[in-house]
C-alpha cells in the first residue's frame, strides 16, 4: 500500500508564503530495511503537525531525519533559518547546522533522561541554551530561567536541585523549558508525555497547548496516544510500514478516517 | 445586487466506506444543494439517520465529501471548505464558522472561563476585555458563578451544553452552525438561547441548525431544509 491519501486542496494567495519546513522525499533505509519511505510534506510557521502509527511506523526514524540527528538515504529537508534562510539542513557544513540547531529549533524527548544534563542542577539545565548562545551575563539568564520554572510550574526553591531528584513528570517540564527558553521557530517532540501517569500528562499537555499558543510556536509531535494528536496537533500524518497513509486536518483525520489502516487505529482506541 | 450566500452547497454527495467492515459502502446524501444567506436560519428537517449531523460536520470540514464541494463566505471570499489546506481550514474556523455541537469536549484542567474566552483570546482581544465578555455571557446564561474557575468535567449535562454555547457565541461568529445546542436545557434556559440566536440572526449572522425541539425551531428558522429529498439510493 503505498498510495497517499492526499485531501484534495486547493492553492490560494495566501499559501505563496516562504514555508517554516519543507521535506522532499526523503527516505531512509537502515541497510535493507525501509525506515521511511518518500515522504513529502511542508510546515508553516505556528503549525503543529502530529505523526502517529503503530511502534515500528517509521515515525521516530523520520523525526530523527528532520532534526538532523539522522542523515537520510535520499531526498532533502529545507528549513527556514534565521541565519541562512530556507537551506537544506545537510547541505550545511557540520557546524552551521548545529548552530541552527541550537539557535531555531528544539527537541522534547521521551525520556527526560535523553534531554537532560542530569549532573547539573535543573535551573543550569534550562539556562544551558543561552549559554550556548553565546549569552554571558549571568543575572539575566539567572532571570530568564526564574521565568520558565515559573511557566513551567516548577517550585523555585528547588531551582539548584539537580534532575534526578524530581519526579518524572516535574523532569519533563525542565526538560520542556529547556527547549524554549530561547525562542525556537521549531520543536520536536518524541512522545512528550509517553511515559507519565494520566494526571501528570493532562497538567502537560494544557502546559504544552498554552506554550504553543502564546509563543506562535511550530511543532511536530510523535505520538501514538490519538487523544494526545488531538488535543495538541493542527494536521496529521499517519504513517504505516514507513509510508505516510494518511494527511489532512487533525479532527477530519479521527472523525472521518479514509484509509483502511487509519479507520482500524480510529476504531482501537478504548473509551472510557 | 443579490446578496452572497454566506454557504453554498454544491452537489455534495457522502459515502461513508467502512473498510474493516468488508469494504461495506453507505451512503448517506447525494447532489445535495443548499445555499444560506446572511440573516437565514436554515433547520435541518429529517428523520434521525438521514445524514443531517453529517452535512453539518461537512460544512464544518470536519467530514469529507465523497464529490462536490461547500463554499463558505470568508472575508467576502467563498471559500470551498472541503478542498481548503489545513491552515485555512483552521483560519475560518477561527474567524468565520463556528460550531456549537451537542457535547462539549472537555479539556483537563482547564477552566470555564478559561474555556470561554480562549476563542477570543485566538483572536487577539486583550485578557481583560474577554474576561468581561465572558462574564456577561455566563450571566446571561445563569451559570452559577461559584462554577466559573472549575473544568467543566464534573458539571451537568446543561450546564456543560451552556459552557458549549457560551463558547460558541462570544465570538459572534458570521456563520454559525448549531447541532441540537438546547437538547439538555430546561425550558428557562433554552428561552435564553433562542434569544440569543435571534439577536445573532439580526446582527446578520448565517445559520444551519438542527433541533429536535419543535418550539426552539419555530422560534429560530427561517426555512427548513429536508436533507432526506437527496437520499443516496441504496
Amino acid at each position: 500500500m503505498t498510495d497517499i491519501l492526499e485531501r484534495p486542496t486547493s492553492v490560494t494567495a495566501t499559501d505563496q508564503a516562504a514555508p517554516l519546513l519543507r521535506v522532499s522525499n526523503l527516505t531512509k533505509y537502515y541497510g535493507h530495511v525501509a525506515g521511511c519511505l518518500d515522504i513529502s510534506f511542508e510546515m508553516r510557521p505556528g503549525e503543529v503537525l502530529g505523526i502517529v502509527g503503530e511502534s515500528g511506523s517509521g515515525k521516530s526514524t523520520l523525526l530523527n531525519c528532520i532534526s538532523g540527528k539522522l542523515a537520510p538515504t535520499s531526498g532533502s529537508i529545507a528549513f527556514n533559518s534565521r541565519r541562512h534562510g530556507l537551506v537544506d539542513i545537510y547541505d550545511l557544513s557540520e557546524p552551521d547546522r548545529r548552530r541552527m540547531q541550537r539557535e531555531d529549533w528544539g527537541f522534547v524527548h521521551q525520556n527526560p533522561r535523553d534531554g537532560l544534563r542530569m549532573r547539573v542542577s535543573g535551573g543550569a539545565n534550562v539556562a544551558e541554551p543561552l549559554m550556548n548562545l553565546g549569552r554571558r551575563h549571568y543575572g539575566d539568564m539567572r532571570q530568564a530561567t526564574m521565568d520558565w520554572l515559573s511557566r513551567v510550574e516548577l517550585d523555585l526553591g528547588r531551582v539548584d536541585d539537580k534532575p534526578r531528584n524530581f519526579s518524572g513528570g516535574m523532569q519533563q517540564r525542565i526538560q520542556i523549558a529547556r527547549n524554549l527558553i530561547h525562542n525556537p521557530r521549531l520543536v520536536f517532540m518524541d512522545e512528550p508525555t509517553g511515559g507519565l501517569d494520566v494526571s501528570v500528562q493532562a497538567r502537560l499537555l494544557d502546559l504544552l497547548r498554552e506554550l504553543v499558543r502564546d509563543l506562535g510556536l511550530a511543532a511536530i509531535i510523535v505520538t501514538h496516544d490519538m487523544a494526545v494528536a488531538r488535543l495538541m496537533a493542527d494536521r496529521l500524518m499517519v504513517m504505516k510500514g514507513g509510508h505516510v497513509v494518511e494527511t489532512g486536518l487533525a479532527d477530519q483525520v479521527l472523525d472521518d478516517p479514509q484509509h483502511p489502516y487509519t479507520q482500524l487505529l480510529v476504531s482501537s482506541v478504548l473509551q472510557i | 445586487m443579490t446578496q452572497e450566500p454566506a454557504i453554498r452547497v454544491d452537489d455534495l454527495s457522502k459515502i461513508f466506506t467502512l473498510h474493516n467492515q468488508g469494504a461495506t459502502s453507505i451512503g448517506v446524501f447525494e447532489s445535495l444543494k443548499l445555499e444560506v444567506k446572511p440573516g437565514e436560519c436554515v433547520v435541518l428537517a429529517g428523520e434521525s439517520g438521514v445524514g443531517k449531523s453529517t452535512l453539518m460536520r461537512t460544512i464544518y470540514g470536519n467530514y469529507l465529501p465523497s464529490s462536490g464541494g461547500v463554499f463558505v463566505l470568508h472575508d467576502g471570499v467563498p471559500v470551498d471548505i472541503t478542498k481548503a489546506p489545513p491552515h485555512q481550514v483552521l483560519e475560518i474556523r477561527r474567524r468565520t464558522l463556528g460550531y456549537v455541537s451537542q457535547f462539549l469536549r472537555v479539556i483537563p484542567r482547564v477552566s470555564t472561563l478559561d474555556l470561554v474566552i480562549e476563542p477570543l483570546l485566538e483572536n487577539g482581544v486583550a485578557l481583560e476585555e474577554a474576561r468581561e465578555r465572558a462574564v456577561t455571557l455566563l450571566q446571561a446564561l445563569r451559570l452559577p458563578e461559584a462554577h466559573w474557575d472549575l473544568p467543566p468535567s464534573t458539571f451537568s449535562g446543561g450546564e456543560q451544553q451552556r459552557v458549549n454555547i457560551a463558547r460558541s457565541f462570544i465570538r459572534g461568529y458570521p456563520v454559525l452552525l448549531l447541532d441540537e445546542p438546547t437538547a439538555s436545557l430546561d425550558a428557562a434556559n433554552r428561552a435564553i438561547v433562542v434569544d440569543l440566536i435571534n439577536a445573532a440572526l439580526a446582527k446578520g449572522a448565517a445559520m444551519v441548525g438542527i433541533f429536535h425541539d419543535h418550539d426552539v425551531r419555530d422560534a429560530v428558522a427561517t426555512r427548513l431544509f429536508n436533507v432526506s429529498e437527496y437520499k443516496a439510493a441504496a
